[in-house]
């Protein structure tokens, strides 16, 4: 029973949702797709934000909502963050922060210092929210939510609102949360990079239907997925540090089947971190020779798909547990001979650590 | 000035008991005036925040139809002569009218001429004044807020109260002083329904006519001042204390 399941079907004037949705109820799940795929409108019908007339909503085998139950909102045991902060404004951080823990039973209390501490916050808590930057607000929304000890969060695109600056400011504290937190996140994005670097579990939305729905590298790793990602195509491999290069300022990152060279990030040796390769920095060739390209793995042609242009292909490739995709042309698919199930050089340009 | 009671004095011996008190500022008839407006003005304004605020909420979050028609029905006491709306209060309120018989079934007799008569009637004529800031101020906030409330745990009349209510604040204070000031400065429809009685149904801006018929030009300007003095002053506290527009949170 440890998995939310979610079915939903709304007809409003202009947009429909029609989703039946089984979801892990553990790691983090994003709902992805462009603006109007129905994603917000799906976390807020999880939320009881929003009323779906034909809807059923299970999560870890309690009910929240079928024909004739109907949990409102206040009595879920859930945590949401909105797209903007949403602080209160008449009152402090700390406030804020005491406005829900206040009313949940002292047996679900757990300390709000835990979320002060991991949101690093413990700053501004005499504050009032219109003296904090953006960045600073939507820590304190996320503490906030935190604070309520929920048994599911929720959040809206947390960094849309936010410029790139800010957005770099919060990423941290969600890798945090990733690691720390013990409970299930549902994440709503249209920005593939917060997907890769954050996510377990991806949902990708279209219309108000689910299009796909599976483990992250995975669901990146299929062919028919690109159209939503356009330049952003690529897969995530989950690996290790294993060694730190002083002298070129390197480190090696290790993997079920191979390895590959970064740049030196400061990450220590042992730690666990996220390897996102786009499809546009990955070339195969047949033979092995000199190059500027120090990453090159072997591995066997597992796929082969259509690229949006029609002069482009994209070919996945198996390289031990890792998958690997690259973006050619056709031309050039054409004259190595490429096929499924033949042996191939990868050679990756560049590889992006998510942590 | 002492407050003495000059309700009881005999209506002949009016002019003669404001030529005594000539050097004063204001006559005991004209201070029992004023007292009775504010006494009538503070007696809406608390009935109309326990009557309006729920009509305010109900207006800036609906979405049904029947916004429009509610809406228009506050607003017409804006735009109504006070005198048709006198006439159909005095009507209603009458001993044969809907309201009448029902006071009268309750034992409490009829409105008309009578300082409850007033302030029912009073309700009416300044709803708008309450309603209106009140609605846009809670229209002003937004869902938002409460949806945030709702995913802090509060109940709706929990949020209401400790989220909604406190962000309408600037809003409360307006509309409790408009609707104040607006009482105090009514006429129309205190003649229709109170007449013209001292200490009963007598406010200020009644009194003032009073002086004018019976050409007692020195008195009606002092308690004219009185009166243009206060309104400023009230409104100036409202413009000045305007909180600054709020940053996005």
């Amino acid at each position: 029973m440890e998995s939310i399941h979610a079915c939903f079907r709304i007809e409003w004037s202009r947009f429909c949702l029609d989703v039946d949705l089984k979801l892990p109820l553990r790691g983090v799940t994003a709902l992805f797709g462009p603006s109007g795929s129905g994603k917000t409108t799906l976390l807020r019908c999880i939320a009881g934000l929003e009323r779906a007339p034909h809807g059923r909503l299970t999560v870890g085998g309690e009910i929240w909502q079928d024909g004739h139950h109907w949990v409102p909102t206040h009595k879920r045991p859930l945590g949401y963050i909105f797209q903007e902060a949403s602080l209160f404004s008449h009152l402090t951080v700390l406030g804020n922060l005491h406005y829900g823990l206040r009313r949940i039973s002292t047996a679900a209390r757990v300390s709000v210092e835990h979320a002060i501490e991991l949101l690093g916050i413990s700053h501004l808590l005499d504050r009032k929210p219109d003296r904090l930057s953006g960045g600073e607000r939507q820590r304190v929304a996320i503490a906030r939510a935190l604070a309520v000890n929920p048994r599911l969060l929720l959040m809206d695109e947390p960094l849309a609102a936010l410029d790139l600056k800010r957005k770099q400011e919060i990423l941290p504290y969600l890798d945090r949360l990733h690691d720390e937190l013990k409970i299930p996140v549902l994440y709503v994005s249209h920005a593939p990079d917060e997907v890769a670097r954050l996510a377990d579990h991806l949902v990708v939305m279209e219309t108000g239907r689910v299009l796909i729905d599976g483990p992250l590298a995975e669901t990146l790793a299929r062919l028919d997925l690109p159209i939503y990602l356009g330049e952003d195509i690529g897969t995530i491999i989950e690996t290790t540090v294993s060694a730190v290069d002083n002298e070129w300022h390197l480190m090696r990152v290790d993997f079920q089947g191979g390895h590959l060279w970064a740049r030196d990030s400061g990450i220590l040796v042992g730690r666990r971190v996220r390897v996102r390769v786009l499809a546009r920095d990955v070339s195969l060739a047949d033979r092995l020779g000199h190059s500027s390209i120090q990453n090159v793995l072997n591995g066997i042609v597992d796929a082969i798909g259509d690229d949006e242009h029609p002069g482009l292909a994209l070919v996945r490739v198996k390289v031990g547990e890792a998958r690997l995709v690259a973006r050619l042309t056709k031309r050039a698919a054409s004259s190595l001979a490429l096929q499924v199930g033949k042996e191939v050089w990868v050679q990756v340009k560049s590889v992006a650590l998510l942590e | 000035m002492v407050l003495r009671c000059p309700a009881k004095l005999p209506k002949t011996r009016r002019n003669e008991h404001a030529l005594n008190e000539r050097d004063m500022l204001l006559s005991d008839s004209d201070l029992l005036a004023l007292w009775l407006s504010f006494r009538l003005a503070g007696t809406v304004t608390l009935v109309l925040l326990l009557l309006g605020t729920p009509i305010a909420w109900w207006l800036a979050r609906t979405r049904g139809w029947w916004k429009g028609p509610i809406g228009a029905v506050v607003a017409l006491p804006l735009v109504l002569p006070p005198s048709v709306l006198g006439f159909y209060l005095l009507v209603a309120m009458g001993p044969n009218g809907p309201i009448g018989r029902l006071t009268q079934t309750l034992g409490l007799g009829l409105l008309p001429f009578t300082f409850w008569g007033l302030v029912a009637a009073s309700v009416f004529y300044s709803l708008p004044f309450m309603v209106q800031p009140l609605q846009t101020a809670f229209e002003a906030i937004g869902d938002r807020p409460l949806e945030v409330a709702a995913t802090l745990r509060a109940s709706p009349i929990d949020a209401f109260f400790t989220v909604a209510v406190p962000l309408a604040l600037p809003g409360f204070v307006t509309a409790s002083i408009l609707t104040f000031t607006h009482t105090v400065g009514e006429f129309g429809v205190v003649l229709m329904i109170g007449g013209n009685l001292a200490g009963i149904t007598r406010v200020a801006s009644v009194q003032i006519y009073d002086h004018v018929e019976a050409l007692e030009y020195t008195q009606a300007h002092r308690l004219a001042a009185v009166m243009l003095i206060f309104s400023f002053l009230v409104l100036l506290a409202v413009y000045a204390w305007r909180p600054n527009p709020k940053k996005g949170t």
